[in-house]
């Protein structure tokens, strides 16, 4: 049984496809300014690398900020329920999943059977968002997958002390002016952010285990950051911590037809 | 007697020199990496314009977010203050002070002296300052100053429904991505500052009359939209609004010389 999630975010689309319960294939994009276009060319990406064509999705959900975009899926599921079901699928353990993408951080805080039981959200401010990573990586020419194991380095990390985003950025530009070690300003970056993801997850609750999903759960330093803040150890998926919303919706999608067909 | 003001900004400085209490020159420039560095470059700057030299200046006040780091002031007096002395010398029946600079917004209330009696502040947040207009022209590639201009021949302004600064430009990147036309969205870029002045605004509550000073009062875009907001006509200086600052530092350093007597 072939189906696929879309996960159409504002930054980066996702496409997972999954044959009986397992991930086969997945395509991450940018999403650009035509996202219906974008999210085709994802799902026919991952389609591509298992060697499969559109016609062989038996069902397709897609998700994020810009589902609507993705016409050709049968069924479109908000964010929510599509980042609990695929962190519930990787870990059933988790009761928080902590999601950090390019503009929105959420905080979900999931039952034992994988519930949702209540979320924070946080889609007003970049700051605390992996925007601000985008945003020095492009500024600094660094590569945004080199920026956690850069900030690891450091020993002493630098307070950042603007929570804008647009100031942080000049606040950034002028401690490399005055000569100070990147590796040290990256530690405060990290540290700054890690502070505003910790708000949002301490304002809805903090219990084990809370998973980390979203691009920045790539970045290690912002974990052990958040991890020191939240006092309790952070887990992440065994697969590309992006993907996760389009494993849920991908995970719908097999139900859906299960639904339809009884086996 | 010959008085200077000096207002070192976090985007730009200016400084102002009065002799018997008249304004006799002034400079505006963009700021350098240090503040004692642009108070010197435009103080020098605005003593030139009337060939005198740092000795001739018989006190000097400096105000702004660099004022603790300028060598040859005197006193340093904050940026608030200072704007309430300088708009209500301009214009006495001035009672509410909009200042929005590079990278705040202050919404100042004066008495019939022009004395200080509240304020509130947006310092942590680009939306509402300088900042956003400057995001907003580099992602439009159009300059500072033409953002006002641009908006006033718009037909249809594009509503821009993010606040933050970063997820604004890229909302507008994807307006014009699609097509939009440049005049509404500088209007909707107008519109969207002008409304977070305003919430600023009202919280300290405006009372007639009210002046807007500080480089965003060039946007005529912004003025305007903002007075349809408050549903009040802000009073027009005589001289550039982005030297209130640094004039109030001047009456403030004229002030202290009189006292000496």
């Amino acid at each position: 049984m072939i189906v696929a999630g879309c996960d159409v975010g504002s930054v980066t689309i996702k496409a997972v496809i999954m044959n009986d319960g397992s991930v086969i294939s997945y395509h991450i994009i940018e999403t650009g300014f035509k996202p219906d276009l974008a999210a085709k060319d994802a799902v026919d990406e991952a389609l591509s690398k298992a060697h499969l064509t559109f016609d062989d999705i038996e069902y397709c959900v897609s998700t994020g900020d810009g589902r609507k975009n993705a016409s050709f899926a049968d069924k479109d599921i908000s964010q929510l329920p599509c980042l609990s079901k695929g962190t519930y699928f990787f870990i059933p353990s988790v009761r928080v999943v902590v999601d950090v993408g390019g503009n929105t951080t959420k905080a979900i805080r999931v039952s034992k059977v994988g519930k949702i039981l209540g979320y924070r959200l946080n889609d007003k401010c970049a700051a605390g968002s992996g925007r601000f990573f985008d945003i020095l990586a492009e500024a600094l020419e660094l590569r945004l997958e080199d920026l956690g194991s850069l900030s690891l380095q450091s020993k002493s990390p630098l307070e950042i002390t603007s929570q804008c985003v647009v100031f942080a950025e000049s606040e950034v530009v002028s401690l490399i002016n005055d000569g100070n070690d990147m590796a040290d300003i990256m530690a405060g970056v990290s540290q700054s952010v890690a502070s505003r993801i910790a708000s949002l997850v301490k304002s809805l609750s903090v219990e084990k285990d809370v998973v980390m999903t979203g691009g920045v759960a790539k970045n290690i330093s912002v974990i052990r950051e958040l991890e020191k803040y939240l006092g309790v150890s952070i887990k992440t998926v065994s697969t590309d911590p992006q993907i996760v919303g389009a494993v849920g919706a991908a995970l719908f999608a097999q139900e859906a037809l299960k639904a339809r067909v009884p086996i | 007697m010959i008085v200077a003001g000096c207002d070192v900004g976090s985007l730009s400085a200016e400084a102002v020199i009065m002799r018997d209490g008249e304004i006799i020159s002034s400079e505006i420039i963009g700021v350098r990496p240090r503040p004692e560095l642009s108070a010197k470059e435009v103080m020098d700057k605005a003593l030139l314009k009337v060939n005198l030299s740092l000795e001739d200046i018989d006190y000097c006040i400096s105000t702004g977010y660099g004022r603790e780091k300028i060598p040859f002031a005197g006193g340093n007096i904050s940026e608030i203050s200072c704007h309430g002395k300088g708009a209500h010398w301009l214009i006495p029946s001035v009672r509410t002070v909009i200042d929005v600079g590079g990278q705040d917004c202050k919404a100042i209330r004066v008495d019939e002296d022009g004395k200080l009696q509240d304020f509130t502040m947006n310092d942590k947040c680009a939306a509402g300052t300088g900042r956003f207009l400057e995001v907003m022209a580099k992602t439009l590639e159009v300059g500072l100053d033409e953002i006002g201009p641009l908006s006033l021949s718009s037909r249809n302004s594009v509503v821009i429904t993010n606040i933050c600064s970063i997820y604004a430009q890229v909302e507008v990147s994807s307006h014009i991505a699609h097509g939009a036309d440049l005049h509404d969205l500088a209007a909707g870029i107008n519109s969207a500052m002008a409304n977070r002045v305003k919430s600023l605004a009202m919280r300290v509550g405006v009372a007639e009359d009210i002046v807007i000073t500080g480089g965003v009062a060039k946007n005529i875009g912004v003025v305007k939209t903002l007075e349809e907001m408050l549903g009040v006509k802000a009073r027009r200086f005589k001289v550039d609004p982005q030297i209130v600052g640094a004039l109030g530092a001047a009456l403030f350093a004229r002030e202290k010389i009189l006292q000496r007597g």
